[in-house]
C-alpha cells in the first residue's frame, strides 16, 4: 500500500519519512498566460490509475522525488530524483 | 406505506411479514427530465428535494453500486455548522436546520442526535481563533459557546488535560451539533424520492456522457443502455474528476482516501462529538456503544477504498494522546472512503460551462453533514438554473476569479485541507 518507497539515494524507506506535495506538474514559465497559471495552480487531471506525484524525502536525503505509482492498486513503478526530469522538460 | 407507531403494532400483529420494500427497483425509462449520477446521500437528497420542493418528479438516480455502498455509509456521521467564513456558515447552518426537521419531513427514523460538538483548544492562539469562530457563528445566528478548562473537566473528565505538549485550555461547543445514523439517511431519502416517483436504478454505471452538435448534454451511456435526459446532474464525490472527464471537464480536485474506525462496544463514556484541536482526531460513541473515530487523510492521491497502516498508527496515537483510556480498547473495524479534495477545502454546487450539465463535487471530508442542504441547493440550481442564496459562493469558477473559500487558510494544497 505504498508503505515502502525506494529512494534512489537512501534505499527502501518507510512512507512516514516522506511528505507529499501532490501531482508532478511542470511549472509554467513565469511569463506564461494567466490561463496557464490557473491550470497549473488549481486544475488537476486527477486520473484513477497511474499517477506521478512529488514526494519530498523530508526525513532522509531531503531530495524531491517523483513517485510513479498506481493510485488504485498502490503498486509503485519507479522512484526517481525530480531534478533531472525537471531539467529535461525546461 | 407511512411509518408510524401504529404501523409497527399492525405489522407486529401480522408477524412482520407484510412490510414492503422501502423503494422500487425499476428498469430505466428511455428518457428523463433529470438524471442524477450518483446514488449517495447527496444524489438521493437532490432527487428528494427536486420532487418534493421543486415539482420535478421525472427523475432517475443512477448508482453504480447499491444504495448506501459509498461514502454515505463510510463517514463518521457528524453533523455541525461551526464554520468561520461567510461562504460556509449560512450553508451549513441551513443544513443543520434541515437535519433538525428531517425525520418528520421524510418519515424515517434517522436517529438525529444533537449531542453537541466540542472543538478543543490547546494553546492561547488556538483559543483566540476559536473565540473568533464562535463570534462569527453567533453573528450568523448559530449557537456557539466557549467553555473554560474547569467547565470542560466537569463535562468530559476522561480527557488528558495536562498533556505536556498539548494541554487542553478551552473548548468551543456547538450544542446543536451531533450525529446521525448515516445509512438511515440514504434509505430515508431513497424512500422519500421513490414515493414521489423518482426511479432509483442501482448497479447502473455511467460510462459516457452523450452530447449533441451544439455541445449540449443529451443523455448518458450506461451498462443498461443509453438513457436520455434534459438535464444531467453529477453527484459523484470521490470520483467527480472521473465523471466530469466524460464531458471533457477538468476540476480543481484531487482524490484522496480517508480512513475511519470503530471500536468494540463499550459502556457509554463519550457523550459528545469531540474534535482534538492539536491534531485532527474526532470521536463520538454510537448508540451500539462503539467508539467511532478518524483523523487525517493518507496524504497521497488514492482511489482505493482502503488506507495505509502509517495513518492507522497516527490516528491511534492522536486518540490515546487525547483520551488515554482508549489504549485499553480494541478496534473492531476500519475502512476507507475516497474524497474529492478541492483546492480550497470547500465544495462546489454549480452549473458547468456545458449546457444541461450540473455539478455537485469537492466535499473534501465534510460531505455528510451537508447532505440535506447540498441536495436542497443542488435541486434549486437544477430546477431554477440559479444558485440558492446559501450556496451562491460555492461556484466552480471561484478559483479563476480569486474568491476561494479557504476555511483553514492553507492555499491550493488539497491534501492538507
Amino acid at each position: 500500500m505504498a508503505s515502502l518507497i525506494t529512494c534512489p539515494h537512501c534505499g527502501t524507506r518507510p512512507k512516514e519519512e516522506f511528505s507529499i506535495r501532490g501531482t508532478a506538474l511542470t511549472r509554467p514559465h513565469p511569463a506564461a498566460s494567466e490561463e496557464d497559471w490557473h491550470r497549473y495552480v488549481y486544475l488537476r487531471d486527477n486520473p484513477k490509475g497511474r499517477y506521478q506525484e512529488y514526494w519530498h524525502h523530508a526525513a532522509g536525503c531531503r531530495r524531491w522525488l517523483v513517485v510513479d505509482r498506481d493510485n488504485v492498486t498502490h503498486d509503485v513503478f519507479s522512484v526517481t530524483d525530480a531534478a533531472p526530469a525537471r531539467g529535461a522538460s525546461e | 406505506m407511512r411509518y408510524s407507531a401504529y404501523s409497527i403494532i399492525k405489522q407486529a400483529l401480522s408477524g412482520n411479514r407484510l412490510w414492503t420494500p422501502a423503494w422500487r427497483e425499476p428498469e430505466p425509462k428511455p428518457h428523463y427530465d433529470v438524471i442524477i449520477v450518483g446514488g449517495g446521500g447527496h444524489g438521493l437528497s437532490t432527487a428528494y428535494y427536486l420532487a418534493k420542493e421543486f415539482g420535478i418528479t421525472n427523475i432517475a438516480v443512477l448508482e453504480k453500486g447499491y444504495i448506501g455502498s459509498g461514502n454515505v455509509g463510510r463517514n463518521t456521521t457528524i453533523i455541525r455548522s461551526n464554520y468561520l467564513l461567510e461562504g460556509n456558515i449560512p450553508f451549513y447552518e441551513f443544513s443543520l436546520k434541515l437535519w433538525e426537521g428531517l425525520e418528520q419531513d421524510f418519515n424515517y427514523n434517522a436517529m438525529v442526535s444533537q449531542r453537541g460538538v466540542m472543538m478543543l483548544a490547546h494553546s492561547d492562539g488556538q483559543r483566540d481563533a476559536y473565540a473568533r469562530r464562535g463570534n462569527a457563528m453567533r453573528m450568523h445566528g448559530v449557537d456557539a459557546e466557549m467553555l473554560d478548562r474547569k467547565q470542560l473537566q466537569a463535562l468530559m473528565p476522561y480527557l488528558n488535560y495536562d498533556h505536556a505538549r498539548f494541554p487542553i485550555l478551552a473548548g468551543l461547543l456547538q450544542k446543536r451539533g451531533g450525529t446521525v445514523r448515516h445509512d438511515a439517511v440514504a434509505w430515508g431519502y431513497a424512500r422519500g424520492a421513490d414515493m414521489r416517483g423518482v426511479d432509483i436504478i442501482q448497479h447502473c454505471e455511467v460510462s459516457a456522457i452523450r452530447r449533441d452538435e451544439q455541445g449540449r448534454v443529451t443523455g448518458v451511456e450506461t451498462n443498461k443502455g443509453f438513457i436520455g435526459c434534459n438535464k444531467l446532474a453529477l453527484a459523484t464525490a470521490g470520483h467527480s474528476s472521473e465523471t466530469a472527464r466524460m464531458a471533457g471537464l477538468e476540476l480543481p480536485i484531487e482524490t484522496h482516501v480517508l480512513q475511519a474506525f470503530v471500536s468494540e462496544g463499550i459502556k457509554p463514556v463519550v457523550d459528545h462529538v469531540i474534535v482534538y484541536g492539536a491534531g485532527h482526531f474526532y470521536i463520538s460513541q454510537s448508540d451500539k456503544g462503539g467508539l467511532v473515530f478518524g483523523a487525517d487523510i493518507d496524504y497521497y492521491s488514492s482511489y482505493a477504498q482502503r488506507g495505509n497502516l502509517a495513518t492507522v498508527e497516527h490516528t491511534m496515537e492522536e486518540g490515546v494522546s487525547l483520551i488515554p483510556g482508549l489504549s485499553r480498547g480494541k478496534v473492531l473495524r476500519a475502512w476507507g472512503g475516497v474524497m474529492d479534495m478541492s483546492m480550497d477545502g470547500s465544495p462546489i454546487i454549480d452549473r458547468t460551462p456545458i449546457d444541461n450539465l450540473y455539478l455537485n463535487a469537492g466535499w473534501c471530508y465534510g460531505g455528510f453533514k451537508a447532505t440535506p442542504a447540498s441536495g436542497f441547493c443542488f435541486a434549486h440550481l437544477i430546477a431554477k438554473n440559479e444558485s440558492h442564496h446559501v450556496s451562491r459562493f460555492l461556484r466552480l469558477d471561484r478559483f479563476e476569479r480569486g474568491h476561494m473559500i479557504d476555511e483553514a487558510g492553507k492555499g491550493p494544497q488539497p491534501n492538507i485541507h
